[in-house]
């Protein structure tokens, strides 16, 4: 239990994944203009990495990996299906999404058209397929990798809210020309990353 | 800006003799300057913030997307007109990650040092949003020729922001270039700026180029 809020905190805060890896930049930096819409695709975010995780965990573990396949039959023990992992887990991922737009889609019509083409485009956010490749790496067990998804994302909402938030009182702000827009934001995101790096401090 | 200039004049003499119209030549130099894909389209974000701390890790990822830019864009442009609109998606992520399995054994196998310096960052080729961009935008709706030229030009265009941030955030945070010992050589010690090496190190830098680049070109953004 200690181990789970350990990786939960971890993954929030230390390991960021927007503060620390960068991953899921293009629609953090393209959907952080209002708070309310950034909150619902952290949500969407947050979802989609904590069914995927553990999914692509099982895969991994009970497909992919050298020797998974042995209680097929003996002669699988040797066979070592690494090499599909990406486009095993971008499937899963992919079918997730689609899920994911038609319950939006239902029952909030107005976040629906509010996230206009990056919802499907979470598919295509790094932190999904970067997480599964991150817990690929370390030896996390079933109920650890669900952890560590829902942490991340949690992360991520947290990220994007946070820059929406300052950037929606970035508006008043007299910023040079050439430096409006990304720039700045880019200066900004790296300011809150500093900020971040206080956390590293944080014995688990 | 000027190694942009630069870069782009050789490239448009490169490509000038084979390849004749103006409209061609625009599809390689655009992506450089007015239509980068990383300060302009703000796409491929991720990759270029975190594989930068060295150049050589920087270069490598750089060859890898342009590969993967361009021969998915020619395939999915073969593929164009009978790939159902619904299903594209899948589609084009089945031929992307195709060719970067290709890539990453590629690397494996023959640079294996800096293949597991970018860890993660081969694989996330797949989702970098510059592939799905120029898919969507570009080869879905082009022919085989120009969908190539604009996978080149883009994949160009990625790579020299990821040199140029590369070159400032080696050179500062450890005082070397491509492993090379710069100031060493020079004859007098540096002391490494260990912030350069740090993700906010790479937004701030990053940051600063945009501004450099749009001071110069007179893009401009309304908040």
């Amino acid at each position: 239990m200690e181990n789970l809020i350990s990786i939960g905190v971890r993954s929030i805060f230390i390991d960021n994944m927007i503060f620390a890896y960068f991953l899921g930049m293009c629609s953090y930096l393209a959907v952080s203009k209002k708070v309310s819409t950034a909150f619902g695709l952290g949500l969407a975010v947050i979802f989609v990495l904590g069914v995927t995780m553990p999914i692509n965990w099982m895969i991994q573990n009970y497909i992919l990996v050298e020797g998974a396949l042995s209680w097929i039959s003996p002669e699988l023990a040797k066979t070592d299906l690494t090499f599909l992992q990406f486009i095993i887990f971008i499937a899963v991922i992919a079918a997730m999404v689609q899920l994911t737009e038609m319950a939006v889609e239902k029952f909030s019509p107005t976040l629906y058209s509010s996230l206009g083409i990056f919802l499907p485009l979470i598919a295509v956010n790094c932190a999904i397929l970067g997480g599964a490749l991150f817990m690929v790496g370390r030896p996390y067990n079933l109920a650890e990798a669900t952890v560590y998804g829902f942490g991340s994302g949690i992360g991520w909402l947290l990220a994007i809210v946070a820059l929406a938030g300052v950037r929606e009182k970035m508006k008043y702000s007299n910023v040079p020309a050439p430096l409006r827009g990304l720039g700045i934001t880019f200066i900004l995101v790296g300011l809150m990353s500093l900020g971040f790096l206080s956390f590293l401090g944080f014995s688990l | 800006m000027s190694t942009a200039v630069a870069e782009s004049a050789e490239v448009v003499e490169k490509k000038s003799e084979s390849l004749f119209s103006k409209k061609n030549r625009k599809l390689i130099t655009n992506p450089l300057d007015i239509d980068n894909p990383i300060t302009v389209q703000v796409l491929g974000v991720c990759s270029a913030l975190a594989v930068t701390t060295q150049m050589k890790p920087a270069f490598v990822m750089a060859l890898s997307l342009t590969i993967v830019t361009a021969s998915s864009n020619v395939i999915i442009s073969l593929m164009r007109n009978s790939i159902p609109s619904r299903i594209r998606i899948i589609t084009q992520l089945a031929i992307v990650s195709l060719w970067v399995i290709l890539v990453d054994q590629l690397l494996k196998a023959y640079v294996y040092e800096v293949w597991k310096q970018l860890s993660v960052f081969v694989g996330l080729i797949i989702t970098n949003c510059i592939v799905m961009g120029r898919l969507e935008a570009y080869a879905m709706g082009n022919k085989p020729g120009a969908s190539l030229l604009d996978g080149l030009g883009n994949g160009f265009g990625y790579g020299m922001i990821l040199m140029i941030v590369a070159f400032f955030r080696e050179l500062l945070g450890g005082g070397s270039l491509f492993g090379f010992k710069v100031f060493e050589a020079m004859g007098f010690h540096y002391q490494g700026n260990g912030l350069m090496l740090l993700p906010a190190g790479a937004c701030v830098i990053l940051g600063i180029v945009i501004w450099v680049q749009r001071s110069i070109n007179g893009y401009r953004e309304t908040h």
